[in-house]
């Protein structure tokens, strides 16, 4: 009767298998650091151009709109205020996550998709190294480092964006205004819900993309769908998961 | 940790069911692999061939049943021992199962730098690796990738790369399937090599009668450094077949081509019109 129920509850389960052994793995030998190093740099470095652009226009985006709504009420000069509250609780972490998720996850799937397919990871195995040891935990460490990075950055450029079009474009405020609303305006738990997202978003990213690659099967047409697979699946988690951390932070 | 019966036995599998979700994929397969045994093991598409290899290495935990690996149970094993279980022992897989972001130096040096129970001094790897790659005769490919070698040149490496370690045991999953005639004989000539130069154990997995016969009927001679009929029957060579994960079939050459089952003949029969290739 609920049979349609144990593909997913299977999915669900090798899903935290294969997570407890790769967050298992982070405290065992041997350590990869080559491959962690690689990972950082496709992650990191290789998403950097696409945050740096990603987050200026956001934050440029953001008072464009406000503007006028601010000018109804008299208080322009909080444009700093906002855009630096917005970014900082929920859009450069989500924004940042959703293109990392973009644009690694896939990464991630079709990489490790491949290897399962063409038997490289039964390979790895055979010849004595542990495939989740190897190719999962530098994964996991690189994401779980970079993306807090990439959306420190992200939040950053979004309020050099926000000062450009506030006030060097529509004159809002002052500069000295604008940095002063902005930095007055942030909360140290604003700060900490601003790290504590991207940090989980790394690990359902990350975690999602090896789950969805190390579970491909099906050749070449299986690679595919465990790559799509694997954006859309963590596109979603990102989308609830910023739902509830907010609750959280909101609540307490 | 449960042993198995012989020293001389280095694979068993004691009625192995392997079955994924309502599909079974083996069912009670029991075979044997002794010291410088070979076994030819054939059947169609989907009978088992690959999944019997997997889970001979304990890469595949069976649902039912033992398989002893040197005669250690591979179901009671750590992942460790059986890390080192299959240092001694060497596989090729079907689709090669090369590392592609890897040098071919890599691919082959893999096991050597990998596999800790080897004990390889680093300066060492080199030297065996280009050892393993001359006996394959791509001792020029070192610095290349496996995405430019051609279809055959990297069975070739994948050969390297299972006998670098010098393994008493070689798991061959269909080292032939889609090579040119040519190739898949100089693949042949390899195997054969390796296994009369050395004396290893095979397993051969194939979808080819004349790759079995060739085992069978031909040695290795490494004066002439070619192969020769061997001259009367060779009963170290046992041919298997497979049917819907079953062993339908266990014997020799004559007994597999005289029997009269349409499933079991159909794989003895393409070769009779065929001669080997000298």
């Amino acid at each position: 009767m609920f049979d349609f129920l144990k593909g997913p509850i299977l999915g669900i389960q090798t899903f935290f298998l294969l997570s407890g052994r790769a967050v298992v793995n982070i405290f065992r030998s041997p350590h990869y650091a080559d491959d962690i190093a690689i990972q950082m740099d496709i992650i990191g470095v290789g998403s950097l151009l696409l945050i740096l652009l990603t987050g200026l226009f956001t934050g440029g985006v953001i008072t464009l709109q406000m503007a006028r709504a601010l000018n109804q009420y008299g208080a322009s000069g909080q444009v700093g205020n906002i855009v630096a509250i917005t970014l900082v609780r929920e859009l450069g972490p989500v924004l940042t996550a959703l293109l990392v998720a973009g644009r690694n996850a896939s990464g991630i799937a079709s990489e490790l998709g491949s290897m399962k397919v063409t038997e490289q990871i039964d390979a790895m195995r055979a010849l004595g190294t542990d495939p989740v040891q190897k190719l999962v935990t530098p994964r996991l460490l690189a994401m779980s480092t970079m993306l807090p990075a990439l959306t420190i950055i992200s939040d950053f450029m979004g309020l050099v964006g926000g000062y450009l079009v506030g006030s060097v474009m529509l004159g809002l405020t002052t500069p000295t205004q604008f940095w002063s609303s902005a930095y007055q305006a942030l909360e140290y738990r604003d700060i900490a819900q601003g790290l504590v997202k991207p940090f989980v978003f790394a690990l359902v990213i990350a975690m999602v993309g090896c789950h969805s690659g190390m579970n491909t099967s099906g050749g070449t047409q299986g690679v595919g769908r465990a790559t799509t697979q694997a954006v859309v699946v963590s596109s979603v988690w990102v989308i609830v998961l910023t739902f509830f951390i907010s609750k959280f932070f909101v609540d307490f | 940790m449960s042993e198995a019966n012989g020293t001389d036995t280095l694979l068993r599998l004691d009625h192995v069911t392997v079955r994924f979700g309502e599909t079974v994929a083996l069912d009670r397969v029991s075979l044997s692999l002794r010291r410088g045994e070979t076994c030819v093991i054939q059947g169609s598409a989907g009978s088992g061939k690959t999944i019997l290899l997997k889970t001979a290495l304990g890469l595949i935990v069976p649902d039912e049943g033992h398989v002893y690996l040197f005669g250690v149970d591979t179901r009671t094993a750590r992942e460790s021992e059986l890390n080192q279980l299959r240092s001694r022992m060497g596989i090729l897989f079907q689709e090669g199962g090369l590392f592609d972001s890897m040098t071919i130096e890599e691919n082959v040096g893999y096991p050597l730098v990998n596999m800790k129970s080897l004990e390889c001094p680093p300066e060492e790897v080199l030297e065996r690796v280009q050892q393993a790659l001359d006996f394959v005769e791509l001792g020029h490919t070192l610095a290349k990738v496996p995405s430019e070698l051609s279809g055959g040149m990297r069975r070739r490496v994948g050969i390297a790369r299972a006998v670098v370690t010098e393994p008493a045991l070689l798991l061959y999953d269909s080292p032939t399937a889609g090579l040119d005639p040519i190739t898949a004989n100089t693949i042949m000539v390899l195997i054969a090599k390796e296994r009369d130069t050395r004396g290893t154990a095979t397993a051969l997995a194939t979808h080819r009668y004349q790759d079995g016969v060739l085992l069978a009927n031909y040695r290795y001679n490494a004066h002439t450094e070619r192969l020769e009929h061997a001259g009367g029957r060779d009963l170290r060579t046992r041919f298997v077949v497979l049917g819907e994960g079953r062993i339908v079939f266990e014997g020799t050459q004559e007994e597999l081509e005289a029997s009269e089952d349409p499933y079991i003949s159909k794989f003895a029969k393409p070769l009779k019109d065929q001669p080997l290739p000298e």
